[in-house]
């Protein structure tokens, strides 16, 4: 049994009276030591899944409908509490898009730290605060003896998210969620924070879920990739195939949107239109109006996953590449 | 030189800021140097990219040159007149060519003004329609223009989706038929599918009105697309500027290549450079050649003395001490 | 948003902002057309049938110069409006300018923001009493008076939301378009400053009754001869013993004004604040 196992994940948003549905029946696994990077577009329910799978939707007008979330064996869905509590923060930890307003300003990072890791671990105040100068060493900050001591808005952003990842780091997850943990950093700060987590999870053997709009940040940091449009998974492969054989014409229009600094190109080919509004219904594929590949069953039938080889799938009538 | 006179020319630009406050309950002030001394040029025409990490300064230049901020020192020529030192009455006739496209395309259209009112209010200034009706049509056009339907126009701005907003500020931009646009980080707030839109719209619309444009981004690969020539800054400084071609294929500076190699790439292969530190703060700057705690080639002239354009080409130049052993012994 | 709606939103769910709402609709009405509803003229004086008990005759008993309470309440209800709206418009539109304009040109801002600091240190009856004590008795003084004092707090929350909104990006915009001084205050500032402003009318309003009474009982604010709610109590209150009725029936009136008036400004707050407002979290 994998590490993570989601199957079948719906959730929907309660407005006005009525339950919008934002992630529709979503399933993935992620084994120990392993990378899964769900991709796509603001509004697609990539951050709703990963704040479902840290059992971070109670008391929000978001709930989940259906499906089961499965963490080392334990249906976390069903699960006590206390239990849950248990489990959280400890097996699994989750990192934030903006570590400044994920930290507490008015306390000392360290101090964060080493509540952190009492919370979960009976350790004296001493222990604690050695463990926190190991993790801030562990995650390359310099003096770390002496950055103990700072406040959060003595640090910079970039230190601020590696104080964020010691803190996650604290108690040796098996898992940790990252939900575009570099977008509000530079691009040479990004890059520095995308190597730290790959070293850190050969170092731990922890499994990823990272969470990102960037194509290239997936690229370079996962094993294996989910597309995400309109809370489905529209395309689900190995990096390395899903970069090499491009099955969904969602895919395809991300990659082509996007301008690379690493050749010319003169006119970008853009997907058309736009993403359909939250209760906007959309008969058929939930991406045929954008996409130029429709013919007249994408408008009338919702595609079932494909597979195109053991590892790859997609949702579509028409992939790309296929003589399906 | 024998190219006609540059439609900007800005010289050794300097807008440094005040933080803190004094007096006996004061933290102490302190200057920020946001823009240190930056030179450059824009010819009509021409797109010339802005490029750099949060906190370079490259906002500041923009802001700066539309009078949002006042310039510390140094002189910028639009057309041959001196704008910075020119008093608010006058500087607002050229406002209508020099424009400005803002990066939150929810922030930056009033909440309480429907489209027509927020497109008409720049033609009723600069006096470019006579009556409603007028305005209208003049409003209509643009709209189709930046593929927008005319009907949109007497709707709020909270009807609208992030693309279609940064639409509408483009068209309150282009309705005046400016001679400058600066556009600063006028696609990063938007997700990757409208962000190509809104590129390829406002590449068209540059080519098809030949307008110049000031590009500033964070995003190497949107400069890319979009620059004829590129301009990289670190700490209130230009390092280089170059031709797109030059400053991506064969970048001299060592920020510029760290910056190039930090990018993270869907095809396997990057060259990795090495970066030996953080940012450093803009009020407290090191010494030198600013960048130098991060350069793998720094030596010792570079903690002590600040780097000089070195000409690569008429075209390319670059600010490092290093550079001939940069190219090789050549220059 | 169109008006009709908006005043839905406010009532909606909301029964006691409603009630409040029907009293102040009352209260207006007796206002417009005190001479159809009040029984006697309120300044008729009747020497024999002084200090009467509340009878059909006069609901609310006649007072020591045997004038009708209930006609002198109902013209008084008159002077509420007067006074109120009076001291709301004053209070608005200086206090409104001061905080505005001095949040926009912050030169200005230190000089006339450091009076309105000054005057904010007195507590705001003293305030009205000295001011008082300066000009004669008469309506348009006791609306000028009270117009200060709710300038000042007026003037300090307007600072506040412009000096945020000056920041805006749409702002910014607006000068690079070209605009003016004038146009960016009026045409793009002031619009978005309209809820705060409808939510301190309403406080004001409420505050200005409440003000309006204690000068009047202190004997500084209307002339007597004006029927005020706030006149009658106080120059009734020496008979407190023998016709306590002469001073129930205005108290309650301004009880349940100032509570109408401020449950209507509550619910208004409470509807106009988009941080009261249901939301969709995070998606």
């Amino acid at each position: 049994m994998a590490l993570l196992e989601v199957s079948n994940l719906s959730i929907a948003v309660a407005a006005g009276g009525k339950l919008l549905p934002v992630v529709q029946g979503i399933s993935f696994q992620v084994e120990a030591g392993k990378t899964l990077g769900i991709v796509g577009e603001s509004g697609c329910g990539k951050s709703l899944t990963s704040l479902a799978i840290m059992g971070l939707l109670e008391g929000s007008q978001v709930r989940i409908i259906g499906g089961t979330i499965h963490f080392n064996g334990q249906n976390m869905l069903t699960l006590s509490d206390k239990k849950r509590r248990e489990i959280m923060g400890a097996e699994m930890a989750m990192i934030f898009q903006e570590p400044m307003t994920s930290l507490n300003p008015v306390y000392r990072v360290g101090d964060q730290i080493i509540e952190a890791i009492r919370q979960h671990k009976k350790q004296t105040k001493q222990q604690a605060r050695a463990r926190a100068i190991e993790l801030l060493t562990l995650v390359r900050i310099p003096d770390a003896e002496k950055r103990i001591e700072s406040y959060p808005h003595q640090l910079s952003g970039g230190m601020r998210q590696r104080v964020m990842i010691a803190m996650a780091l604290a108690c040796d997850p098996k898992l940790l969620i990252a939900d575009e943990p570099t977008t509000a950093l530079d691009v040479t700060v990004q890059a520095r924070i995308l190597e730290l987590l790959k070293e850190l999870q050969q170092q731990t053997g922890m499994a990823i879920v990272l969470i990102s709009h960037d194509l290239g940040v997936i690229a370079e940091t996962c094993d294996s990739v989910a597309v995400m449009y309109r809370g489905k998974f529209v395309e689900v492969a190995p990096s390395a195939e899903l970069f090499s054989t491009v099955a969904h014409p969602y895919t395809s229009g991300l990659l082509s949107s996007i301008p690379v600094s690493d050749h010319e190109i003169d006119r970008l080919d853009a997907i058309p239109g736009r993403v359909p509004m939250l209760g906007e219904d959309v008969i058929g594929c939930a991406f045929h109006p954008r996409c130029n590949l429709a013919q007249e069953c994408c408008s009338l039938k919702d595609p079932e996953e494909v597979s195109l080889t053991q590892t790859h799938f997609t949702r579509c009538h028409f992939p790309i590449g296929s003589n399906l | 030189m024998t190219q006609p006179a540059p439609l900007l020319q800005v010289n050794d630009l300097k807008t440094y800021f005040t933080i803190g406050t004094g007096g006996p309950f004061g933290s102490g002030k302190q200057t920020l140097k946001a823009v240190d001394g930056i030179s450059f040029e824009i010819h009509a025409g021409e797109v010339l990219s802005l490029v750099g990490e949060s906190g370079c300064g490259k906002t500041t230049v923009g802001r700066t040159l539309t009078q949002l901020e006042p310039a510390t020192d140094g002189e910028a020529y639009f057309n041959g007149t001196e704008i910075l030192s020119l008093p608010n009455s006058q500087f607002r006739p050229l406002r209508r060519e020099i424009q400005m496209i803002f990066q939150d395309p929810f922030a930056s259209l009033n909440p309480r003004l429907t489209i027509e009112q927020t497109l008409a209010e720049p033609l009723h200034i600069h006096k470019l329609a006579k009556n409603r009706k007028e305005a209208r049509v003049l409003i209509s056009e643009t709209l189709q223009l930046v593929g927008l339907d005319p009907k949109v126009m007497d709707r709020y701005p909270h009807e609208f989706s992030g693309g279609q907003r940064q639409r509408i500020g483009i068209a309150r931009v282009m309705i005046l038929k400016p001679k400058l646009v600066i556009a600063d980080e006028m696609v990063s707030a938007l997700d990757v599918s409208i962000q190509a839109q809104v590129l390829n719209l406002i590449k068209d619309l540059q080519r098809d009105s030949g307008v110049s444009m000031l590009f500033i981004s964070h995003d190497l690969g949107v400069v890319r697309h979009i620059s004829d020539r590129v301009a990289v800054m670190y700490l209130g400084k230009i390092v280089e500027i170059g031709n797109r071609l030059e400053i991506f294929e064969n970048p001299s500076h060592p920020y510029t290549k760290l910056l190039l190699s930090s990018i993270p790439r869907i095809k396997p292969g990057r060259t990795k450079v090495e970066d030996l530190g953080e940012p450093a703060s803009a009020t407290s700057p090191p010494t030198g050649c600013a960048f130098h705690p991060r350069c793998a080639i720094a030596t010792e002239i570079c903690r002590s003395a600040q780097p000089e354009m070195n000409e690569l080409s008429e075209t390319h130049v670059s600010a490092c001490h290093n550079i001939s052993q940069l190219l090789g012994g050549h220059a | 948003m169109n008006f009709i709606s908006t005043i839905q939103n406010v009532f909606r769910g909301r029964t006691l902002a409603t009630i409040g709402m029907i009293w102040l609709c009352v209260i207006l009405v007796a206002a417009l057309a005190a001479p159809i509803f009040a029984p006697f003229d309120p300044l008729d004086i009747d020497p024999i049938g002084r200090l009467q008990e509340p009878s059909w005759a006069h609901f609310f008993g006649t007072d020591h110069f045997g004038r009708d309470t209930f006609s002198r309440s109902i013209y008084g209800a008159r002077m509420t409006v007067v006074i109120g709206l009076g001291s709301v418009v004053f209070a608005l539109i200086i206090g409104g300018l001061i905080g505005m304009l001095s949040a926009y040109f912050t030169r200005l801002g230190h000089v006339l923001m450091r009076i309105v600091d000054v005057l904010m240190a007195f507590p705001a009856l003293l305030l009205a009493l000295v001011l008082m004590t300066l000009l004669e008795r008469s309506v348009t003084n006791t609306i000028i008076v009270i117009g200060i004092v709710y300038a000042t707090t007026t003037a300090r929350i307007l600072f506040g939301m412009t000096l945020k909104l000056k920041g805006e990006v749409f702002v910014d915009a607006a000068k690079c378009s070209g605009a003016g001084h004038s146009s960016i205050l009026f045409r793009h500032i002031l619009p978005n400053l309209i809820s705060p402003l409808l939510v301190q009318a309403s406080f004001i309003f409420a505050f200005a009754q409440l003000q309006a009474a204690a000068l009047d009982f202190l004997g500084l604010g209307l002339p007597p001869e004006i029927p005020s709610w706030g006149n009658m109590l106080s120059e009734e209150r020496i008979y407190v013993t023998r016709a306590p009725w002469l001073l129930l029936f205005p108290g309650i009136l301004i009880i349940i004004s100032v509570f109408s008036i401020n449950l209507v400004g509550d619910a208004m707050r409470d509807s106009i604040d988009p941080r009261f407002k249901d939301d969709i979290a995070g998606v």
